[in-house]
């Protein structure tokens, strides 16, 4: 597959270029070009272990790239300073697939927490911005609860509140939809979305729960063995060449991903037992 | 047993990596010190976990250790006439050795594998992670408070210990043996040094607050973040820090008493 | 947790009770009370032995603690123990020929500087030098003289 194709600079937020990068003998990522647009929901998607929390932790400067670019609104993220790379992740959010509230805080001192970190805001207005970011989330009623207390879904809007707090200008999820039942999937399906348009985020989603994501998404990228396998719109995906993409978007179990793992002949295998 | 060597050297050569590594961050640690200055709050709630919810086991302990050493010296020292030392006998052992070493040890079992097992569980939980992605120093804000809790609380306990140690040994000996009260004091006062006795336990007791914390907060911060991890990390902490401890006692004794 | 004022509080009890303790261990069970840190003066003296003096032993003026030893050197020219001795100030009226002897507490004990006044108008001033002075008794000396004039006694009848 070839590199997405370039799009004007001020629309592209991140823009990864041939980035590589492995873990031990194990190459996770090997020459990846991605672009994300400002203002839009990008998903990428791909099977388990394929590194796409690896690809976040990139973006977000928490691992550095063996080789390759990665750039976020402009700024080169494996060459800044601690200060400046703290400076960038104050405009980013992100939200972990545990939801990773603090787990000594209440639900309002976790939302407060970055504000109470970086600013010097009067505790009235922290309170009234926290209640406001509850509120969008809809878990106002639940600010006295501790994390403990929350069902999975309710932590996630919470940390998703907490990720909102300090007005980022993009938020990442990470598997945000694993684990859920429906109704609370339908409702961060749904927040992520409405957060989006409603606070002009740049949104990047990463999951392999094909329908919810390709449902909210602007564009899509499908990754599989260290490369880009697949991008485009939802739409365009659904109807692509690739056999690939298309029994991974279809969830088929069989195709170019084989249901068996690698063995020897079925037969032979069974008759060495009585040799 | 050319693998065998080669094995012997891969394990060694981790075990310094490993060693690397906890100084490396050790000197973060320190480097995140002077911003607790600015948020003493931070620190408050740690010495509560650390050092108050540690003060029972201390005091009970102190006091049954304290009386013990009153029944064991009185019964030694009765046979030569001598149980008019046993207040010097209780202070010297207490205030020297044991006070320091015994709340080493039961501060990390019981402070120690909390730290580990809670840092190990925010790093489990992603809890670290979150964090430095809200561009907040996990090291500054979880660990260094942490740190500070331990390395102040340890004297204290360890005084608490000694003192408490002290009147157990007083209740035994002359509350139950009949040991003359004044002689119980005096001879205390007479043989235990302000400088030579005392200090030097406070001076043990802050070498072993700092090596029992600083393993604590790194086990926990290095653990694999799985509940096997932690675990493990949990009882590493306790098993390196009780072996750091009598092992550092025998140089912080031979040093200080070795004249 | 509790709430914040709780913890604060207990965290408060918690440090003065480890400062309590410090202090009980510092007044109660060591000598500290039994040595003032006040301001104090040296004196000198001169011994042919001083058995098992040591730095910090006592000097005491009857039985009455005054001082400490601070320094012990050898002056190789004289062959002689030169002890300082550090005694406090408000104990500054001892005649200039006072005699300094080193005795030893009980059969076992611990060896002290003791000092005898004695009767002269002058009095011994910071860095004076005490000239009159009786050396400690070593056991093993007293033990062969004591043989040895068993035996001579012997030999005389």
């Amino acid at each position: 597959m070839d590199a997405a194709q370039p799009q004007n600079d001020s629309d592209t937020l991140v823009r990864i270029r041939d980035l590589h990068f492995s873990r031990g003998a194990r190459a996770i990522f090997d020459g990846v070009d991605l672009d994300i647009a400002r203002g839009k929901v990008t998903a990428i998607m791909g099977p388990s272990g394929t590194g796409k929390t690896t690809l976040l932790r990139l973006i977000g400067g928490q691992l550095d790239p063996d080789r390759g670019s990665v750039q976020v609104d402009g700024e080169e993220v494996p060459a800044l300073s601690r200060t400046g790379l703290y400076a960038l992740r104050k405009r980013m959010g992100m939200l972990f697939q545990s939801g990773a509230l603090l787990t000594d805080l209440t639900v309002f001192d976790n939302v407060a927490f970055p504000l109470r970190e970086h600013t010097d805001l009067p505790e009235s207005m922290i309170r009234d911005l926290v209640l406001m970011k509850l509120q969008a989330v809809g878990l106002r009623g639940a600010r006295d609860l501790m994390p403990s207390e929350l069902s999975g879904g309710m932590a996630r809007r919470i940390a998703l509140a907490r990720a909102i707090a300090l007005d980022p200008m993009m938020i990442m999820y990470d598997e945000p939809f694993t684990g859920q039942d429906p109704i609370s999937k339908g409702a961060l399906v749904q927040l992520i979305r409405l957060l989006n348009d409603a606070l002009e985020l740049t949104s990047i989603i990463v999951s392999h729960d094909v329908n919810e994501t390709a449902s909210i998404s602007d564009y899509v990228y499908v990754i599989s063995q260290g490369e880009v396998v697949g991008h485009g719109t939802p739409e365009d995906l659904a109807k692509t060449d690739s056999e690939w993409v298309r029994q991974f978007m279809q969830g088929l179990p069989d195709g170019p991903v084989p249901f068996h793992y690698p063995a020897p002949d079925y037969a032979k295998d069974l008759l060495n037992d009585a040799v | 047993m050319l693998e065998w060597i080669r094995q012997l050297g891969r394990s060694g050569i981790s075990q310094f990596e490993t060693l690397g590594r906890a100084n490396l961050f050790l000197l973060k640690t320190l480097v995140g010190l002077p911003g607790l200055l600015r948020r003493p709050g931070l620190l408050v709630a740690q010495l509560w976990s650390v050092g108050v919810l540690s003060l029972l086991i201390i005091v009970v302990s102190g006091l049954f250790v304290g009386m013990v050493l009153g029944l064991q010296g009185y019964n030694t020292l009765v046979d030569f006439g001598a149980e008019e030392s046993l207040g010097v006998a209780v202070a010297l052992s207490i205030v020297r050795e044991l006070g320091p070493v015994v709340t080493a040890l039961l501060f990390a079992g019981r402070a120690g594998s909390a730290l580990a097992a809670e840092i190990g569980l925010m790093k489990a939980t992603e809890q670290l992670s979150g964090m430095e992605m809200m561009a907040v120093d996990p090291i500054h804000r979880v660990i260094a408070p942490r740190f500070l809790a331990g390395f102040i609380s340890m004297p204290l306990l360890a005084a608490i210990f000694s003192a408490v140690g002290v009147y157990g040994g007083y209740f035994v000996g002359v509350g139950l043996l009949g040991v003359d009260d004044g002689a119980y004091w005096s001879q205390m006062q007479d043989k235990v040094d302000l400088f030579d006795d005392i200090l030097n336990g406070v001076i043990k007791s802050l070498v072993f607050g700092w090596v029992v914390t600083w393993i604590a907060v790194f086990e926990g911060y290095d653990a694999v973040p799985t509940s096997e991890g932690v675990s493990r990390a949990t009882t590493r902490t306790v098993v390196y820090a009780a072996l750091a401890v009598l092992g550092l006692d025998f140089v912080l004794t031979a040093l200080m008493f070795g004249d | 947790m509790k709430s914040n004022k709780t913890t604060e509080l207990m965290v408060g009890m918690f440090i003065a009770a480890g400062a309590a303790a410090l202090f009980v261990l510092a007044m109660r069970v060591s000598n500290l009370s039994s040595f003032s840190a006040g301001d104090t003066y040296h004196l000198t003296a001169r011994f042919e032995n001083i058995g098992g003096l040591k730095v910090r032993s006592a000097v005491t003026v009857g039985g009455v603690n005054v001082g400490r030893v601070t320094k012990i050197d050898y002056d190789s020219e004289r062959f002689q123990a030169v002890v300082t001795l550090d005694v406090e100030n408000r104990y500054n009226r001892f005649p200039e020929d006072t005699a300094a002897a080193i005795y030893t507490a009980g059969l076992l004990g611990e060896q002290y500087v003791a000092l005898e006044p004695g009767g002269s108008e002058e009095v011994l001033k910071d860095g004076s030098q005490i000239e009159l002075t009786q050396s400690a008794l070593v056991l093993e000396k007293l033990v062969s003289k004591f043989l040895f004039e068993k035996a001579a006694e012997g030999e005389k009848k």
